[in-house]
């Protein structure tokens, strides 16, 4: 019978933990359960549910950290650290209208999975903000690493280990991550009519200046056409749009400077607060593709510029349509969901424009089954990793074969 | 400081392993003289010496990989080595043991703007890449006190930081990829130009693994447009508390300023004595605050961090008007360490980080410890992220005063770590701080770290007797001890 264990100590998760050993009987690793559909689907005779392990135990502003048990719904967090004019700058996102499913999920499962938004580009990824954790480890031993300040080189830094493995090397039963400022104002340039190579071109002019971008993305007229903003909606033509954030005076001058910079590219307009938050909302959330649920997701990692090639490498892919964020170092991909085969004129296009590498967003679970949904390793590559994972959990009682067979 | 006992039967061998090795490396690239393998025999953390058994200088990444085959085949240590300007010994060398030195990894192989990143090798130095791309507007953002002579890929080894990481990050936030040497003498490229490789974050891993899992023989390197302007404020204190205060006010309120450091009273006078920099005569605390960007931010910002300084009662502030200011500002605190040393004979540095508030009781009980020890203590701190580099003063030449000194060093570190901070910021662990670990891990915590070594290096052949305060075999670490059929938890919730 499946069972759901929710322990709510440390010591009753090193039981569960030991006695999944001891049977050699695997769980799944769950904490609000909402990124499910990430990664492969796993197959356990049970579920470890962490959803005791919630609440923020530690919250100080003026030190910029804050720690907080890894089923804390990210929602809490974020209401929070509003109220102290202060973010997760990575910009977390709330993926639930892609994936289907109730909420925004928890701390633990963005970091987990190493999400991040269009700010990763100037203040990073989950990763550059995973300062520490306590965890039960899948050999079921209680295990630390990092702490709560932003300094810290004692020791091997764990903390990058766990975010982004999937719950398949521990599971938490607390974080510290370090939190920032929010940008007094907020305001984005568009640039019109600019095709995908062109709009790449006036990503990297606005990013190579001292303009502090922290949002670059490019969108294609299909899309736009579709934005929840009058001036997107209407500018009937691909474009390109830079955010900048920050304190009053030096938005206003950046966009000027920025504006100035940009026009050779093509007409420039300017977004204010709300309609520039609505916008990077939706380029942060693939609201793009939260519609048709036909389509298959990707999220291809590349060097920047090697995105307009990709794009018209894979143009012929049936109904497909992609949009670029990180200034086109992420590309994301709807295309027809495919019966098999499809990830490999994506990888293949990928390995021609010089390497980088694509994941399965949202497809359903007989293709996450039947596919490689995270870019396959080279052998040496692929081999480290299992003996990292041995390292951890050698049993594979923690979420086997989420990533890949064996991880 | 116990090293792992030297295999008599490998130094026996030294002159045939040579002989191997020049095989693998041809030319001038295998060093056995013993004068020459002397200028090897320590790095920056000068207490420790050690002449290695033999110095191979490697030119390409094939001789890595073959050397690193060779060794692994014969069951000989490793220790990497950059520049040798680590302050924990990470570099420190053994008797039986190859110290592979990456100087002549030595060229920048690649700018590209337009992914704003460049592929180097490890032995260029920090500083070089700025040199490299700053005629274009550019830098890398890093910069530790000795950018000029330590290597890229030594920053990699310890996650270096310096005075902007705050802002700006360490090491392991500006660096896009990497490719590596195992001990295997596989040769491995991990991220690249694209951002957050997927799998385990083994990027994340090798980045502040001192040398322990793998040899770097390139890195890629985000870059960063130069900020348009940058101005600082010079703001003197009556008191430690009141400039904690002020950092903390000045974060409160939205701004994270490019670089914020703080000196003591001992501190800042050995700096003023030795540089002039103007520094106030009257406080007790100093803080820099620079401030970068656009010019109409710098100017808002200045004024805003000015407000919050006088109302915490500063008792000198001056801003700075011109670069040659701003420079001057720095200069005090950039000599601090080398004013230090025209104090005394010797000087121990020293790395911890602590919650930014727990600064006024730390300082106090170390002015406890200094009267304690007899031994005197100057302070310089970034203030900004809570890395504290307290500079205790000794004699090496008095008998038993280093010892004094190092255990003066080793309750500094304690307290950080009692008061929720950890043993260092960014010099690394190296052997200096290597038995102190079990203060701020537990037994399971270090084996499981080390069994992360193990699925690199189950030999245990790379820099070995850094870091981990006690060795153990692999095949030891990698058992689990299962009670089959137990179901210990009947007070566990389930549905």
């Amino acid at each position: 019978m499946t069972e759901t264990f929710r322990p709510e100590t440390e010591a009753q998760l090193i039981d569960a933990i030991s006695w999944a050993n001891s049977e050699l009987l695997p769980l799944e690793v769950i904490g609000g359960g909402t990124k499910r559909g990430l990664g492969r689907p796993v197959q356990t005779a049970h579920t470890l549910d962490l959803s005791a392990f919630s609440g923020v135990n530690l919250y100080e502003p003026e030190e910029l950290v804050l720690g907080a048990g890894p089923a804390t719904p990210l929602a809490e967090i974020e209401t929070l650290l509003a109220e102290n004019h202060q973010q997760l700058a990575f910009e977390p996102p709330d993926l639930s209208a892609l994936l289907k499913v109730e909420s925004s999920g928890t701390l633990g499962g963005v970091i987990a999975c190493n999400l991040a938004g269009p700010r990763r580009i100037k203040d990073g990824a989950a990763r550059d903000h995973f300062l520490g954790f306590d965890a039960v480890s899948g050999r079921g031993m209680a295990v630390k690493s990092g702490g709560r300040v932003m300094k810290n080189v004692t020791g091997y830094d764990l903390s990058k280990m766990l975010c982004g493995s999937y719950g398949t090397l521990a599971a938490m039963t607390r974080l510290t991550v370090k939190v920032l400022p929010v940008g007094q104002k907020a305001r984005t340039i568009l640039v019109r009519n600019v095709d995908a190579a062109q709009g790449v071109k006036a990503l990297a002019a606005g990013l190579n200046g001292p303009f502090e971008v922290s949002g670059a993305a490019w969108l294609p007229a299909s899309i736009a056409a579709r934005s929840q903003i009058d001036y997107v909606q209407q500018v009937q033509s691909d474009v390109a749009a830079l955010r900048v954030e920050g304190f009053g005076p030096s938005v206003d001058y950046r966009c000027q400077k920025l504006r100035a910079l940009l026009a050779p590219f093509g007409e420039t307009e300017e977004l204010h607060s709300h309609n520039s938050k609505t916008f990077w909302k939706a380029v942060r959330d693939v609201t793009p593709f939260c519609d048709d649920d036909d389509r298959v997701v990707w999220k291809l990692s590349v060097a920047p510029t090697a995105a307009p090639g990709i794009l018209s490498a894979l143009s012929h892919l049936k109904e497909g349509v992609a949009y670029l964020d990180a200034a086109g170092g992420l590309i994301w991909l709807a295309t027809q969901s495919p019966k098999h085969g499809a990830h490999e004129p994506i990888r293949d296009a990928i390995a021609q424009a010089g390497g980088g590498h694509a994941t399965l967003i949202r497809g359903p679970a007989s293709l996450r089954n039947a596919i490689p949904v995270f870019q396959p390793q080279p052998g040496p590559l692929a081999a480290l990793s299992q003996r990292l994972k041995d390292s951890f959990d050698p049993n594979r009682v923690l979420n086997p074969g989420r990533m890949t067979e064996g991880l | 400081m116990k090293m792992p006992d030297p295999d008599k039967a490998v130094i026996a061998r030294r002159l045939t392993i040579a002989d191997d090795l020049r095989a693998l490396v041809p030319g001038e690239g295998v060093i056995v003289d013993e004068d020459e393998r002397r200028a090897y025999e320590s790095d920056g953390l000068t207490a420790y010496r050690t002449p290695p058994l033999i110095v191979v200088l490697p030119q390409t990444v094939d001789q890595v990989a073959n050397v690193l085959k060779y060794c692994k085949e014969q069951g000989i240590k490793v220790v990497p080595r950059g520049a040798g300007t680590s302050l924990s010994g990470g570099a420190l060398p053994l008797e039986d043991g190859i110290l592979l030195g990456m100087g002549k990894f030595n060229k920048v192989l690649e700018v590209d703007y337009d992914n704003r990143c460049a592929r180097v090798q490890p032995g260029v130095t920090n500083l070089a890449i700025t040199k490299a791309v700053e005629e274009d507007g550019f830098y890398y953002a890093p910069d530790p006190s000795s950018q000029i002579a330590c290597t890229i890929g030594g920053n990699v080894a310890e996650n270096s930081g310096g005075v902007h990481s705050l802002k700006y990050g360490l090491t392991t936030n500006n660096v896009l990829g990497l490719e590596m040497v195992t001990i295997d003498g596989e040769i491995l490229r991990i991220g690249g130009k694209h951002l957050d490789a997927e799998g385990y974050d083994l990027l994340g891993l090798m980045i502040g693994s001192e040398g322990l899992l793998g040899v770097v023989t390139e890195v890629t390197v985000r870059l960063l447009p130069k900020p348009e302007t940058q101005r600082a404020l010079l703001i003197g204190f009556p008191s430690s508390e009141a400039g904690g205060n002020c950092v903390a006010q000045v974060i409160a309120s939205g701004i994270i300023p490019g670089g914020m450091e703080m000196m003591d009273r001992p501190a800042i006078t050995a700096a003023e004595d030795f540089i002039h920099a103007g520094y106030p005569a009257d406080c007790e605390a100093l803080l820099i605050v620079e401030l970068d960007g656009p010019e109409a931010e710098v100017d808002h910002l200045i004024e805003e961090v000015r407000i919050i300084a006088e109302g915490l009662g500063a008792t000198s502030l001056r801003i700075s008007q011109s670069e040659e200011e701003r420079a001057m500002f720095w200069a005090g605190r950039k000599a601090a360490f080398p004013a230090v040393g025209r104090l005394s004979p010797d000087y121990y540095c020293m790395d911890g980080t602590i919650p930014r508030n727990q600064l006024p009781h730390v300082l106090s009980e170390m002015t406890k410890m200094s009267k304690h020890y007899g031994l005197g203590v100057a302070n310089v701190f970034h203030a900004g992220d809570g890395n504290l580099h307290p500079l205790i003063m000794y004699d090496a030449n008095n008998p038993g005063e280093l010892e004094k000194a190092e255990d003066f060093g080793s309750d500094i570190l304690k307290l950080c770590v009692e008061v929720g901070g950890v043993l260092t910021g960014e010099h690394g662990v190296g052997v200096e701080k290597r038995d102190l670990m079990p203060t701020m891990f537990t037994e399971d915590d270090l084996k499981q770290q080390m069994r992360v070594k193990c699925a690199f290096d189950p030999d245990g052949l790379l820099n070995p007797g850094k870091v981990f305060p006690q060795l153990h075999r692999c095949a030891e670490l990698g058992r689990m001890h299962i009670h089959k059929g137990q179901l210990p938890f009947p007070d566990i919730p389930r549905f």
